[in-house]
């Protein structure tokens, strides 16, 4: 009998070795409140230190918009404007501010929590979780403030505005699946955390938030100006169309906002919850391949 | 027991190469399951002189080359066997760099070996000096997240909440963020988190070498009641006091072999001799 047949005798198992998937999920679901309990705990002790203290989970966004709002509502140039501008801009920059923040944030949730990891055992997938979940309640109040800035500037309350839970709750489950394929492959090539905040600056430039790519990219029907009209870059919007966050902004904007170019596109949402569905099983499974890993201190 | 006279103070044998002859792994008389398998466990290291590890890809081309100047493969265990047993408390004693932390983490699954295997019956947890769990945040919360963390609910949390503060001795600091303790406390607390688990295998790395009196006798008095509770628990210590308080069964490691495995008091006779040599 070798050592290995008398361990499997004596119910030992190998060190190192991984849960099944399926168990590895059910101990993740186990440990939801320590995922919630973390995100909140780490929200309290951040604002702790500052006077101003919890306030600053809505002064932030608001300072947010204030800047991008004065940068490119007034120093640039209407170019490529969709109507209701500024609540175009809130909306791009308070769900892209949830995503990129979740993205860095998240990518760093195993390499800057050695310590914990190193202590106790627990499935290491509850980290970015963690880090997303934290953003994403970060995320909630501005919501409101969104919420209450279209009030408050003449847009009707709709039922569509219901919308905003479904296409909310999608964002949260694509953004794990991106956080928990980014966190792995921090852990094998940890200079992936300093490009991160180029990736993500990357897509807050190309992605839609602060100019509207089909009013700009598009084609534009001939006018007094222009008599011609010009065939503008079709394959540039048809590119974006697949592009999952451009399709969030979208059927987000599209649950907020009336008018007729804010009519949902029924597509958007198709993709939206195949790439949901897509990025979350891969990130997933690709997360917990390497469970054995994230222990590792060199 | 561990006063069973065939466990104690066994040859370490050399390895046959062939895989049947493996020495047997002792069951004793009597019903000790084995909890801890450890099978000729190698671990290597490639460092690179600077001290970062290179990727998987600087690794290959540094071997086709033969190996690079910078780049030294530090061998930290070479072949390392032994079976732990339930209710066993295995003092782990050597020099510095004798290797004894590498095999507590291979133990605990963060350390992969290079060859060999380690079978254990639960997630061994290792519990070490260094940093603190979430130094943000305050003793309570890493209380609640620990335990969380550990599979826990709230309400067992909540039922064990006062032991564990009175454990570590911190009621007067537990809600200043764990940046503010000392080194001692942060030891304290750990251990006192760590030690809210039952049944499990606890490694315990020099995480009681910057504790107070009390507060070792205390923890040695807790490694005593998990290994009681049909728990194993492993301390790496160079204090042979809390060695002997604590442990049944010594392990002596030098330069990443076993050179000894028995009775606490034969096993540090033989260490102080070579020390003092």
């Amino acid at each position: 009998m070798t050592i290995a047949d008398e361990a499997a005798s004596a119910g030992l198992t190998k060190v190192g070795g991984r849960p099944s998937l399926r168990e590895y999920v059910t101990e993740v679901w186990r440990r939801r409140s320590f995922i919630f309990s973390m995100a909140r705990f780490r929200i309290e002790s951040e604002n702790q230190q500052n006077s101003l203290g919890m306030f600053w989970v809505i002064l932030k966004p608001l300072l947010n918009a204030l800047i991008y709002g004065a940068v490119f509502g007034v120093l640039i140039g209407p170019q490529g404007r969709p109507p209701h501008f500024v609540e175009f801009l809130i909306i791009g920059i308070f769900v892209f501010e949830f995503f990129a923040q979740s993205w860095t944030a998240g990518g760093r949730a195993i390499t800057n929590n050695s310590a914990l990891v190193q202590s106790l055992a627990f499935p290491r997938m509850v980290l970015p979780l963690a880090a997303v979940t934290e953003r994403f309640l970060k995320f909630l109040p501005t919501v409101a403030i969104m919420l209450v800035f279209l009030v408050a500037t003449g847009n009707p309350i709709t039922w569509h505005w219901l919308l905003i839970i479904p296409i909310f709750a999608l964002f949260f489950a694509f953004t794990c699946g991106i956080v928990l394929i980014t966190a792995r492959l921090a852990v094998h090539w940890r200079d992936l955390n300093n490009f991160l905040p180029f990736i993500t600056r990357f897509f807050f430039y190309t992605t839609g938030i602060f100019f509207s790519i089909e009013e700009r990219f598009g084609p534009k029907p001939p006018s007094a100006a222009n008599p011609e009209g010009t065939p503008g870059h079709p394959w540039l919007v048809t590119l974006t169309d697949y592009q999952p966050v451009h399709e969030f902004l979208s059927i987000a904007r599209a649950a907020l906002l009336d008018g007729p170019f804010y009519d949902t596109n029924t597509d958007y949402w198709v993709y939206a919850i195949l790439w949901t569905i897509g990025v979350l099983a891969f990130g997933v499974w690709f997360f917990w391949r390497a469970e054995e890993r994230y222990g590792r201190v060199d | 027991m561990s006063t069973d006279p065939t466990e104690q103070s066994r040859p370490i044998d050399d390895l046959d190469d062939l895989g049947m002859a493996h020495p047997p792994v002792h069951v004793p008389k009597g019903t000790r399951a084995p909890v801890v398998i450890v099978d000729d466990v190698h671990v290597e290291y490639n460092v690179f002189a600077t001290g970062k590890r290179p990727s998987a890809a600087d690794r290959k081309s540094l071997r086709l080359k033969g190996r690079g100047k910078q780049m030294r493969t530090v061998h930290a265990l070479k072949g390392v066997s032994f079976t732990a047993y339930q209710n066993d408390s295995i003092g782990v004693i050597g020099t510095n760099g004798s290797g004894k932390s590498t095999l507590m983490r291979a133990i605990a699954g963060l350390t992969p070996t290079s060859s060999g295997a380690i079978y254990s019956e639960s997630r061994p947890s290792l519990l070490g000096v260094g940093a603190a769990l979430l130094k943000d945040l305050s003793g309570e919360r890493n209380i609640i997240l620990g335990g969380l963390a550990m599979g826990f609910t709230m309400d067992e949390i909540e039922a064990r909440y006062d032991d564990v503060v009175a454990f570590a001795g911190l009621e007067k600091f537990i809600d200043l963020p764990m940046r503010a303790y000392s080194s001692g406390m942060t030891a304290r607390l750990k251990f006192a988190i760590a030690s809210m688990a039952t049944h499990e295998i606890l490694i315990v790395d020099e995480a009681l070498a910057v504790g107070d009196r009390t507060f070792r006798k205390r923890s040695e008095a807790r490694i005593r009641e998990i290994r009681d509770d049909a728990g194993t628990v492993f301390l790496v210590s160079h204090s042979m006091q809390s060695i002997k308080d604590t442990c049944s069964r010594v392990i002596w490691l030098d330069q990443g072999t076993l050179l000894m495995d028995g009775e606490p008091d034969e096993v540090i006779a033989a260490y102080h001799a070579a020390q003092d040599k």
